[in-house]
């Protein structure tokens, strides 16, 4: 038996199918993965994520330490409420996890994921000498993932009274407290959502009355594919501690506006930047399959520039053809995967293929 | 436990195979395997009028998992396919002994029949898992 999230006896009841996910017992579907899928591009579903791991960080220097530990620039979320992704990386510009940090009332809070939380804990432990932090982990914190175009509005019906004004007004990367509550427009889907970050005692009381709204509940195989639609990387498939985050389609979240900024990882990504320029370091690109058939992780293709490989391939339930991400060399013009013995052609897009609930890749349009 | 219907012969590979009183046999995969497999979203199918031998690669299903081999339980011809699972693969999950079928074909030898499982001994494979 693995670590149950205090929703499992209710996925359970939901018919969910439990799966091993990094020592965690999570529901992977209850019933179909595409149905959920479509909940979610169509109207709403509910996804349990309290195995992420949830820290705070507090004291004097938070926010001069978060700008030595995170390629992102903290110093961008000026007030409470705000929020970015970014990615942690290790001195030779490797990914060592990617995360959502939020300023809130006391200080910074990360949600970094669960199959690194140990590495992650202990690089943060390592790397906080000689500043003034506080950081503590938040195991008994619920996070709650709403998302859907009819998300915010039937969240209304399930979040306290007093704090719907509050979630009316946030716009993307917003957040709010309330009470021991986080309530933010984050998410890993492609549609519009809230995460709720709230104490787990509270959690089973807000994800029936999320169901009472019509709120489904979604699995992490809808998740997968939800977050492959929206071109969204997953940390130890898309990328991992050898990996550039210039070869995993994230230079953007590489903040180098400040020079004096000096964050773990800066001289390394400076190199790999100039590598991209002069055609060295692979890109990472999305995939589209016309013929039938589906893509999977692990599998070669081959580009006009040389071999790459497929990090995530699946079945597109919104597009109902197979996509992918893969690490491509920098350049290809065209592509192709073996399948079943003969060589299919695929198109090569930028990362991001579904957004809103409709196609947004232009097939013409190259890396 | 999945359902398994008293008068098909199973496979160890979780294939069906039902043969009609007219001598064809009808072929599927079983409720265990679909939800094994999850959501199914291609089925590739033979051409009819291909001679199989019993154990032959014959079809493909591919779900949002895995891609996943169908073996012929008997030897035979292919004498048609299943083409609504061209459109709605997904019938394979919501009726994998019914509108799910994946192909009939003739039956070479009777006798290959007998070296299947009957359901009982299916659902202790099943359960043996």
């Amino acid at each position: 038996m693995g670590i149950r999230t205090c929703l499992f006896d209710r996925h359970a009841a939901a018919g969910g199918k439990i799966v091993d996910f990094s020592g965690w017992d999570m529901p992977l579907h209850y019933g179909s993965q595409i149905e959920e899928h479509n909940q979610v591009r169509n109207a709403a579903g509910v996804f349990d994520v309290s195995h992420m791991t949830v820290t705070d960080v507090a004291g004097d220097d938070a926010e001069n330490w978060l700008r030595y530990l995170l390629a992102n620039d903290v110093a961008r979320l000026e007030a409470p409420g705000k929020a970015l992704y970014s990615l942690l990386l290790n001195h030779d510009g490797g990914v060592v996890d990617d995360l959502i940090v939020y300023r809130t009332g006391a200080g910074f809070r990360l949600v970094t994921n669960c199959a690194t939380r140990r590495k992650v804990l202990i690089w943060l432990a390592q790397n906080s000498h000689g500043f003034m932090v506080q950081v503590e982990e938040r195991p008994n914190l619920a996070v709650m993932a709403v998302h859907g175009p009819d998300s915010i509005a039937l969240a209304c019906e399930a979040l306290p009274a007093d704090s719907i004004e509050s979630v009316r007004q946030l716009g993307n990367f917003g957040s709010f407290e309330h009470g021991g509550w986080l309530v933010a427009r984050t998410g890993y889907t492609g549609e519009k959502g809230l995460e709720v970050i709230l104490p787990a005692e509270q959690a089973g009381a807000f994800w029936d009355a999320l169901l009472a709204a019509g709120v489904k509940p979604a699995g992490l195989g809808a998740r997968d594919t939800l977050r492959l639609e929206a071109g969204m990387n997953l940390y130890g498939q898309d990328m991992d501690e050898k990996t550039s985050p210039f070869s995993a389609n994230l230079g953007w979240t590489v903040n180098l506006r400040d020079e004096e900024r000096d964050f773990i990882g800066r001289e390394a990504v400076l190199q790999h930047r100039q590598q991209q320029r002069e055609g060295e370091l692979p890109v990472l690109a999305g995939l589209v399959l016309e013929a039938r058939g589906v893509l999977r992780n692990g599998q070669q293709v081959l580009t006009d520039k040389g071999e790459g490989i497929i990090t995530s391939g699946s079945f597109s339930p919104t597009l109902k053809q197979s996509i992918a991400l893969a690490r491509i060399p920098w350049g290809s013009g065209s592509c192709q995967v073996e399948l079943r013995g003969t060589m299919a052609p695929l198109k090569i897009v930028t990362p991001g293929f579904v957004r809103f609930g409709k196609r947004i890749f232009d097939c013409g349009n190259h890396p | 436990m999945s359902n398994i219907p008293d008068d098909f012969h199973y496979t160890s590979t979780h294939e069906w195979i039902r043969v009609d009183d007219n001598g064809v046999a009808t072929v599927g995969i079983s409720a265990h395997a679909q939800e094994a497999l999850g959501d199914i979203v291609f089925v590739e199918l033979p051409e009819p009028g291909t001679e199989i031998e019993a154990r032959g690669e014959v079809a493909v299903v591919e779900s949002v998992k895995a891609a996943s081999d169908i073996y012929s339980p008997v030897g035979g011809e292919i004498t048609e396919v299943n083409e609504a699972l061209i459109d709605n693969p997904q019938l394979v999950n919501t009726a994998p002994y019914d509108d799910g079928w994946i192909y009939r074909m003739t039956v070479n030898d009777e006798k290959d029949l007998d070296e299947l499982l009957n359901a009982e001994a299916y659902a202790e494979h099943c359960a043996d898992e």
